[in-house]
């Protein structure tokens, strides 16, 4: 058992960085694809949509299978030669794209519910579109957004689990594999359901301490 | 325009490029399920061990090659394969015509057989366990064995691995009397046969004769026949690409020399107490 | 792209629509009947009891569903105890354990969104009808509860599109639904993009008619003038105590 539990603090740590850099990543394209789909075209718009649309209607487990086993040829395709796309990126690209389907929408809902006074009155102050951005739009737009935002972030430690069906050693792969070859499932998947238990309380009491030192404006 | 042009460089940052093929430098990764010992399994360090670790090795050292074992779940190993995620399979695959529609197999590097297990709670006679049977070659006897076994499972449920040939086998002799569960890994197929879930399964008689060994496994038993050829083929070999022709090549010089110096004898001696090295490495 | 695999996988994850209806349906009618009793408790019991309800929920929804459908799965399955009881005519089965959790799964989710909605029921709504005379039952079945699934329902609509796509989960437990259907196809045919692919393009039409009748119902329940106008015949006519039942006067 010994063993095991050095697997699992291993487990713990890729858990922990897949969550963090697809959580990130995800982040930056939530934001920009909010900031496009508020500012731009309809038809940028509409596809933002559509890209939003499908991400939400697919279950993770679909989505991470389909870029595990295409992201390869589709990559190899683009680049015109072959190109290596290891577990690792896999689940980081297939959990990024989930979080920032997500993220997209609460951005998008939390810019448009800030009042169009708002840009309006910065913009006859005379104020460029990217202070507009920083200063007006920017700061408010994080605080409303915050909560959902927080449980994004709850989701996203769950879904790792899944990627485990990729061949990655996170806690999920760890504990069936410990399960299986010890024969005691009860005992390997309470400790993944604990270390779970552990990531999504500490994601929690951070997201918790963050809304309340920036709490929504006006409210 | 900026963002879009952040957006392009980010994704271009995010593919690490690995051009480098060139066979010399080449590190080989060979995929294993890991979860059916003795022919693979994955010890509490989260090492892979086993007869497909060993002979790949062996194999790997003959060939002057770098070799790197990953864990692959069995019912992607094969797709897996084709995308690139690796270049050799090792898995106890046995060496069939379906599979050789899609990549390329080295000479056999064992000779497996399968059998079927019951839970000892049934009640089901046994017959003759030691007896073997080649599905390539049924005469009237082992019609006769085969038509018992139909009408004692009948109605029973029968669990085998996910796109295993133990389940194609299963599902063409008693696909309409039996309720078939396909599992993602043997070890979950073990553990619900313990549970008592399933009434017993058809997979690799090595893989069985360890679990029956152990405490859990106490409660079920052989059941009929070892059975091999069918579709099973020749014997188990190791899967490569189809357009990776050297490789295959490489292979199957180094595991010709394996046979020949009693290699492979050793290593099946060392994991399964019997010799299943190949007849002939052709 | 093999547009003639495509064409057999829809015919072939189509097979598996059935079971992924009946476990998304069930689970949720069952999560939603746990739920209510529970969403009450959360929102106005005694602290010590609403902690506990707290507690359930706080469990499954910061673990993974896969991870609570492997313990109820395997992990029951080896305790002696559970394999000589009554429940393991239930538990043997995967469609009624992956049941079982999704069902447990949703009713902890539903609880916190139902508890939320109880919550901003505004109190003077409720002072009112109390000093109408109702008492405590008939204010939480007429009054408040009503007020609150109206509020709660963007949020159940979301419950609903996740319990959908979680139950691809089943196929971990060996049941044939869609998820399991494409894997099972994969395996055997060597073509995962073709056959995922329409697996996603079947959720997303799922998942899309979920959303629609979400809108639809909130259209209903609306109580802004332009919805009622149109919703207010067609069910005073059928129904005639539909006024004295529907969410908010």
């Amino acid at each position: 058992m010994n063993g095991f539990a050095i697997q699992f603090a291993g487990a713990l740590l890729i858990t922990i960085g897949l969550g963090l850099v697809s959580g990130f990543l995800g982040t930056v394209f939530g934001l920009m694809l909010a900031i496009l789909k508020n500012a731009r075209t309809p038809r940028v718009a509409g596809l933002i949509t559509a890209y939003t649309t499908i991400v939400r209607g697919v279950p993770e487990l679909v989505i991470i299978l389909l870029i595990y086993f295409g992201g390869t040829a589709l990559a190899s395709k683009i680049a015109g030669r072959y190109v290596e796309i290891n577990a690792f990126t896999a689940g980081i690209v297939a959990l990024t794209v989930v979080f920032s389907g997500y993220a997209t929408e609460v951005f998008r809902g939390a810019i448009a519910a800030i009042p169009a006074g708002q840009a309006e009155a910065a913009k006859s102050l005379g104020l460029n579109a990217w202070q507009r951005w920083m200063f007006v739009i920017g700061p408010q737009m994080c605080r409303l957004a915050l909560p959902a935002y927080g449980n994004l972030w709850i989701s996203l430690f769950k879904d790792t689990a899944l990627v485990s069906i990729v061949g990655l050693s996170d806690i999920m792969r760890v504990a069936s594999v410990g399960a299986g070859s010890m024969r005691a499932p009860l005992t390997f998947y309470l400790a993944a359901s604990a270390l779970y238990l552990l990531l999504t309380t500490v994601t929690l009491v951070s997201i918790r301490s963050v809304e309340r030192r920036y709490p929504a404006l006006g409210r | 325009m900026r963002i879009v042009l952040a957006g392009t460089v980010f994704v271009a940052a995010m593919i690490p490029a690995l051009p480098t093929r060139a066979e010399n430098t080449r590190v080989i990764t060979i995929a294993t399920e890991g979860a059916s010992p003795p022919w693979d399994g994955t010890n509490e360090k989260g090492e892979l061990y086993g007869y497909d670790i060993d002979v790949g090795l062996d194999l790997c050292r003959r060939v002057n090659v770098q070799c790197k074992f990953v864990a692959q779940d069995w019912d992607g190993i094969i797709p897996a394969l084709l995308v690139g995620k690796y270049d050799v399979i090792m898995s106890g695959m046995a060496i069939t015509e379906k599979r050789k529609q899609s990549i390329a197999f080295s000479h056999p590097y064992a000779a497996g057989y399968n059998q079927l297990v019951v839970r000892k709670e049934l009640g089901l006679d046994p017959g003759d366990t030691r007896q073997r049977l080649n599905l390539s070659a049924i005469d009237a006897g082992g019609k006769a064995v085969l038509e018992r076994l139909r009408s004692i499972l009948t109605g029973k449920t029968m669990g085998v691995l996910r796109s295993s040939n133990s389940e194609a086998v299963l599902k063409e002799l008693f696909g309409d009397v039996v309720t078939l569960r396909s599992y993602d890994s043997l070890d979950n197929l073990k553990l619900d046969l313990a549970a008592g879930r399933v009434d017993g399964g058809l997979a690799d008689y090595f893989t069985w004769r360890d679990f029956l060994e152990t405490p859990e496994g106490a409660g079920a038993t052989f059941l009929g026949p070892q059975v091999n050829g069918g579709l099973w083929g020749p014997g188990v070999g190791a899967g490569m690409r189809k357009d990776d022709g050297e490789l295959l090549a490489r292979f199957n010089t180094a595991l010709d020399a394996a046979v020949a110096d009693g290699t492979i004898k050793t290593l099946s001696l060392k994991w399964f107490k019997t010799d299943i090295s190949p007849a002939t490495s052709k | 792209m093999d547009f003639d695999t495509m064409i057999a996988a829809v015919m072939v994850l189509s097979s598996g629509l059935a079971l992924t209806l009946s476990l998304t349906v069930m689970a949720l009618m069952a999560g939603f009947v746990l739920s209510v009793p529970l969403a009450f408790m959360r929102a106005f019991a005694r602290p010590a009891l609403s902690r506990t309800v707290l507690s359930y929920t706080y469990v499954f929804r910061g673990t993974p569903m896969l991870v609570q459908l492997f313990l109820v799965y395997y992990g029951l399955g080896q305790i002696e105890a559970v394999r000589a009881s009554v429940f393991w005519v239930i538990l043997r089965d995967p469609f009624w354990c992956a049941l079982l959790t999704f069902s447990l799964n949703s009713a902890a989710h539903t609880t916190e969104i139902l508890c939320r909605g109880l919550q901003s029921v505004p109190k003077g709504t409720t002072e009112a009808a109390t000093a109408l005379g109702l008492k405590p039952m008939q204010v939480a079945r007429l009054v408040t509860f009503p007020i609150a699934f109206r509020i709660s329902l963007p949020a159940y609509g979301n419950e609903v599109v996740g319990m959908m796509k979680g139950s691809s989960l089943a196929s971990t437990v060996t049941l044939l639904e869609v998820t399991g259907m494409a894997r099972q196809m994969v395996s055997m045919t060597f073509a995962p993009y073709e056959i995922f692919i329409v697996a996603g393009a079947i959720y997303l039409l799922l998942t899309s008619l979920a959303v629609k009748a979400t809108q639809f119902l909130e259209r209903q329940l609306a109580t802004d003038g332009t919805a009622r106008r149109w919703r207010q015949p067609r069910f005073a006519t059928t129904v005639p105590e539909h006024r004295l039942t529907t969410p908010m006067p």
